[in-house]
């Protein structure tokens, strides 16, 4: 079964467990990004979300990275002031979960360099854009670290062309942020 | 009209604020501004704005007026409008609004596009969220993708059939020729979604499962990449710790674990390659224990042969031992699924399993919990029991209630001696005499019933306990009903497993009274424990007192309690004569089933229920003419015909006239003493308890080949006796009665009783009516339970009493011919 409802015609058929959303939290509770692979209404996904943020925080360290909630799993683990957590199914490997946790983390390390909570508060639609381009419909499409930034940064780079094209308007029009880490992190304060 | 201000500022700015109102002020603002540059169709920097939205539906606000914004977006020619209109498409839309259908259109130009990237985009946001329709739509340019030879898009195309196939089944076919040389693919993310495509694909679909084992023969060329995967050397761009693509080892594994399912000749052709990653894959970090777990729960779901199957648990248990507490918890996860098929190898690491019940964490303290009790058997009992009630005294709350039904469960099923069962239930009780489920009480009462030579042991244990505390319910009940019951054993120091204690009845009596006038006692508490003070007016001499507190009662606010004590004052005062008989000891009570008793076996007339329900008063048989009033407010309405007893003269002794008709038996066989009655009644026995038996046996018919016997045969009267071993308790014996009238006119108000020597123990069943039809126009039935333990030569006495054309007649007789085989 599946958090969601809407699918449960089709519960007869066995197939492989998959997973069902990913949450990126902090310390405080406060969500970062949210990625869901089954549909659900906006009003199950905060209730779900709630749910799930107070359940993992009120974790205590020295607890494993996985627990039981409704009948899914849920692996988590904590990077810095961020909270990664993978709902999986009953079925799913755990500890490959935690490695796709951690694949992604280094994905935005290599991406914004030394990545903190900060990068992906400034730049969410980045975070988003890399975990697309990682996965898939909740499974890894690309398993060579290497392939994921070569994409991204390509699909960065034809967003810079496409800004410096004239526009139908005349002249330069800046519709997007140009990525510029530092500076976005530097004239911040936390 | 100024540009609107920038994402990064907005975010800067929203993030300055210092309460909820004032963010929520700066958002509506935003959000007013944003409303009225969609008006106003901006191509420009709708990208901006929508991706403003998206940071406020981050935080939580409604962004629903950006949706036909995104489609916007998606339709634009700009690459940065669609990798933002896609975002927030698979954030604003889901499949439950007709707004996403938009979007088909869009996706299948786009799967089309002649930028790789675009192309991405549209297939990863199918992939993500494509309802079934937009997926029926599409499905064809899918499979168009699935067969290029870019594998950006290959990979991608892969996935995204997977999400096809799960929206709509029927259109797997149509994937099936794409997948023809997947698998020869050299790059990874091909390789490692095609894997996922085609166990999607199997796990749905037997034939396609079957196509895959045998026309395209997957396992060799699956044993082949994985081989290769083990044996390259050093890849650094799929290396993770020293591992080379642990992400695509373990979806092989899972896919040969469907594979190999049911299936002898694939698992025979993956027997090798699992051994190889078994032995040979590094441990030292997560990564690798991942890919072991992956192969463990392969071996043991496909048909490997033992020597396999033993190298999987023994990586199990090796993962107990690991320092990281993942590791331990999926260990015991495994186990706990393995432990019924190889029971065996489990119990090898049983001490292991044992020591994660000190683990700091909740869920591994579970699992090992559980699989320590699934490990339980007659050879560690005690051990094991030893470690079990440790834990169970230091554990969380939320375990104890578990804990205590498992260590009920497992102590019933091994105990190796009767101390030892009640000894470990005394530890449980006071222990964690709260959490014990509700069942248990009466689980327990019957096991200490039928304990017999521990009865002075367990009461005086019992009763230490309850000097020390009476807030545990469960411990409370069980101890009251033991004192009501053998208070006579406390006060007589009579204890011989351990040194007796000095108590007098009026001690007895306090802690009794003490449990009724307690706050901490339940409702429930309170019966027991005044339904224990009157069964001892026959065992202390005490009378007097319990007599005042038993009418003290008779006006209690309790009701349930109110009409006890009304029923025992009763008792007093007009059926003195009965009292003794009434609260004898009680016998031994037969289980049907592991989860307590379902009937009551009673001997002489004493019903006691409030061992089963507490909330039924005890039934008490009344002479009807007497006693009919308070029997119709029992609602009896399963009452038998009662029967009538004349009652004599002679002054109750202990045990009262109701066994004069037994003394004897056991004697030389002198003559019978004076008619006694021997209300031997057949219970009326609330409804639910029977449960729709009515005088049928309650227990399978086995014809053991004992011949019937004629126990009686006079005036046309004929009783055959018709004999039966009951299933689970070989020393009962079931005898059904036939009565059969020869006679020309019918035998009315019949009535059978009987009764037997002082080592058994007999019960009646309700007779099938009371008529005997004349002319052996039928029979009246009716069955016998015979209970002998020490195996002694059944006797019994019965009395037949009858209304004979207008006139009664009664006859008693003794029944000696009992074939041997109905009591050996």
């Amino acid at each position: 079964a599946r958090a969601c409802r809407s699918d449960s015609r089709r519960e007869d058929f066995s197939r492989t467990p998959m997973m069902q959303f990913m949450l990126l939290f902090s310390r405080q509770g406060k969500l970062r990004l949210q990625k869901w692979y089954v549909p659900l209404s906006d009003k199950e996904k905060k209730k779900i979300t709630r749910e799930l943020v107070q359940t993992v925080l009120a974790r205590k360290p020295k607890m494993c990275s996985f627990l039981e909630w409704r009948d899914l799993k849920i692996v988590y683990k904590r990077y810095a002031s961020l909270y990664f957590c993978c709902a999986i199914e009953d079925q799913d490997n755990e500890l490959i979960t935690l490695e796709i946790i951690h694949r992604y983390v280094e994905l935005l390390d290599k991406y914004f360099g030394s990545v903190c909570e900060l990068d992906i508060i400034f730049n969410f639609e980045k975070a988003y854009f890399i975990l697309d381009e990682f996965l898939l419909g909740g499974e890894a499409q690309e398993t060579s670290k290497k392939n994921v930034l070569k994409a991204i940064e390509q699909a960065d780079l034809l967003q810079e062309v496409c800004c410096s094209l004239p526009s139908s308007l005349g002249g330069v029009a800046r519709c997007h942020e140009r990525q510029d880490v530092s500076t976005a992190r530097s004239s911040q304060t936390e | 009209m100024p540009a609107p201000i920038r994402l990064r500022e907005l975010i800067r700015t929203i993030r300055t604020a210092r309460t909820q109102a004032e963010e929520r002020e700066m958002i509506q603002k935003e959000c007013a501004a944003i409303r009225s540059s969609f008006r106003e169709e901006d191509n420009t920097y709708r990208c901006r704005n929508v991706a403003k939205l998206l940071y406020m539906h981050m935080l939580g606000y409604p962004a629903h007026f950006g949706q036909l914004e995104c489609l916007k977006l998606i339709a634009s020619q700009k690459f940065t409008d669609k990798r933002i209109g896609y975002l927030g498409a698979m954030l604003l839309l889901d499949e439950r609004q007709d707004v996403h259908l938009l979007m088909t259109n869009c996706i299948k130009n786009d799967l089309n596009h002649s930028t790789q990237y675009v192309q991405g985009l549209a297939l990863c946001t199918l992939g993500c969220m494509g309802s079934s329709e937009m997926c029926r739509d599409l499905a064809g340019e899918v499979e168009k993708l699935l067969k290029t030879s870019n594998s950006y898009l290959r990979k991608k195309a892969a996935l995204c059939a997977v999400h096809v196939i799960r929206k709509v089944p029927e259109l797997m076919e149509m994937f099936l020729p794409a997948t023809k040389n997947l698998l020869s693919e050299k790059n990874h993310g091909v390789l490692h979604t095609s894997v996922v495509l085609l166990t999607e694909m199997c796990e749905r679909s037997p034939d396609m499962l079957s196509h895959f084992r045998k026309n395209e023969k997957l396992v060799p060329q699956l044993v082949r990449i994985l081989k290769n995967l083990i044996m390259s050397g050093y890849s650094p761009e799929h290396d993770v710790s020293g591992i080379s693509d642990p992400f695509l080892q373990v979806r092989i594994l899972r896919l040969l674990r469907i594979l190999g399912r049911s299936d002898d000749d694939s698992s025979e052709a993956m027997n090798d390659i699992l051994a190889q990653v078994a032995t040979n894959t590094e441990t030292s970090k997560n990564v690798g224990n991942a890919i072991l777990y992956e192969t463990v729960l392969t071996i043991m779901d496909i048909k490997s042969e033992s020597g396999l199957r033993v190298l999987a648990i023994n990586i199990l248990g090796r993962f107990l031992l690991n320092n990281d507490k993942n590791i331990r918890y999926v260990a015991l996860t495994s186990l706990l699924k393995t432990v019924q098929t190889d029971h065996n190898a489990v119990q090898r690491h049983r001490s292991t399993i044992v020591d994660c019940l000190k683990d700091l964490d909740v869920s591994i303290k579970r699992r090992a919990m559980e699989l320590s009790f699934a490990l339980v058997n007659g050879n560690n009992i005690r051990g094991m029991m030893k470690e079990l009630l440790y834990f169970l005294d230091s554990c969380d709350p939320e375990f104890k209630a578990d804990c205590a039904s498992g260590v009920f469960l497992a102590a019933e099923k091994y105990a190796p001696s009767k101390r030892w069962h009640i000894d470990t239930i005394m530890r449980v009780l006071t222990t964690a005499g709260s959490y014990v489920r509700d069942d248990s009480v009466p689980n327990l009462i019957q096991l200490i019933t039928n304990s017999v030579e521990m009865h002075a042991y367990t009461v005086q244990r019992l009763y230490k306990a309850l000097l020390d505390d009476i807030s545990q319910q469960p411990l409370v009940q069980v101890a009251s009903w033991c004192i009501g019951e053998y208070g006579d054993l406390l006060v007589s120091g009579q204890c011989e497993e351990e040194e007796p204690i000095q108590v007098t009845e009026d001690e007895v009596l306090d802690v009794l009274e003490g449990l009724l006038v307690s706050n901490l006692s339940a409702p429930v508490t309170r019966g027991y424990s005044l339904t224990a003070i009157m069964k001892l007016s026959t065992r202390f001499s005490s009378v007097n007192r319990i007599k005042k507190v038993v009418s003290i009662y008779g006006s209690s606010i309790d009701v349930e309690l109110q009409q006890r004590a009304v029923e025992y004052n009763a008792l007093f005062k007009k059926y003195d004569h009965m009292r003794p008989a009434l609260l004898e000891r009680m016998p031994i009570m037969e289980k049907t089933a592991t989860n307590g008793p379902s009937e009551i076996v009673q001997t002489n007339g004493e019903t006691d229920s409030t061992v089963l329900d507490t909330k039924h008063p005890p039934t008490i048989t009344q002479p009807p003419s007497q006693g009919n009033d308070l029997l119709d407010l029992l609602g009896g309405n399963d009452v038998v015909p009662v029967i009538q007893t004349s009652l004599p003269t002679k002054p109750p002794s202990a045990g009262g006239e109701l066994l004069d008709l037994l003394g004897d038996l056991s004697l030389t066989g002198a003559p019978p003493p004076a008619p006694a009655s021997v209300p031997s009644v057949p219970m009326s026995q609330p409804p639910f308890l029977l449960d729709g038996l009515s005088s049928q046996p309650l227990f399978n018919d086995i014809g053991t080949g004992i011949p019937p016997m004629t126990a009686y045969n006079k005036n046309g009267l004929k009783i055959e006796f018709m004999f039966e071993r009951s299933n689970p308790n070989p020393n009962i014996a079931v005898i059904t009665i036939h009565a059969s009238n020869s006679t020309e006119a019918d035998m009315t108000d019949f009535v059978f009783q009987a009764a037997v020597p002082k080592t058994f123990q007999l019960q009646l069943l309700s007779p099938s009516s009371n008529v005997v039809p004349a002319l052996n126009q039928g029979n009246v039935t009716q069955v016998i339970r015979v209970l002998n333990p020490q195996k002694q030569q059944l006797r019994m006495r019965i009395k037949l009493t009858y209304t004979y054309k207008g006139s009664p007649v009664q006859d008693l007789a003794e029944v000696n011919n009992f074939p041997p085989q109905s009591w050996q």
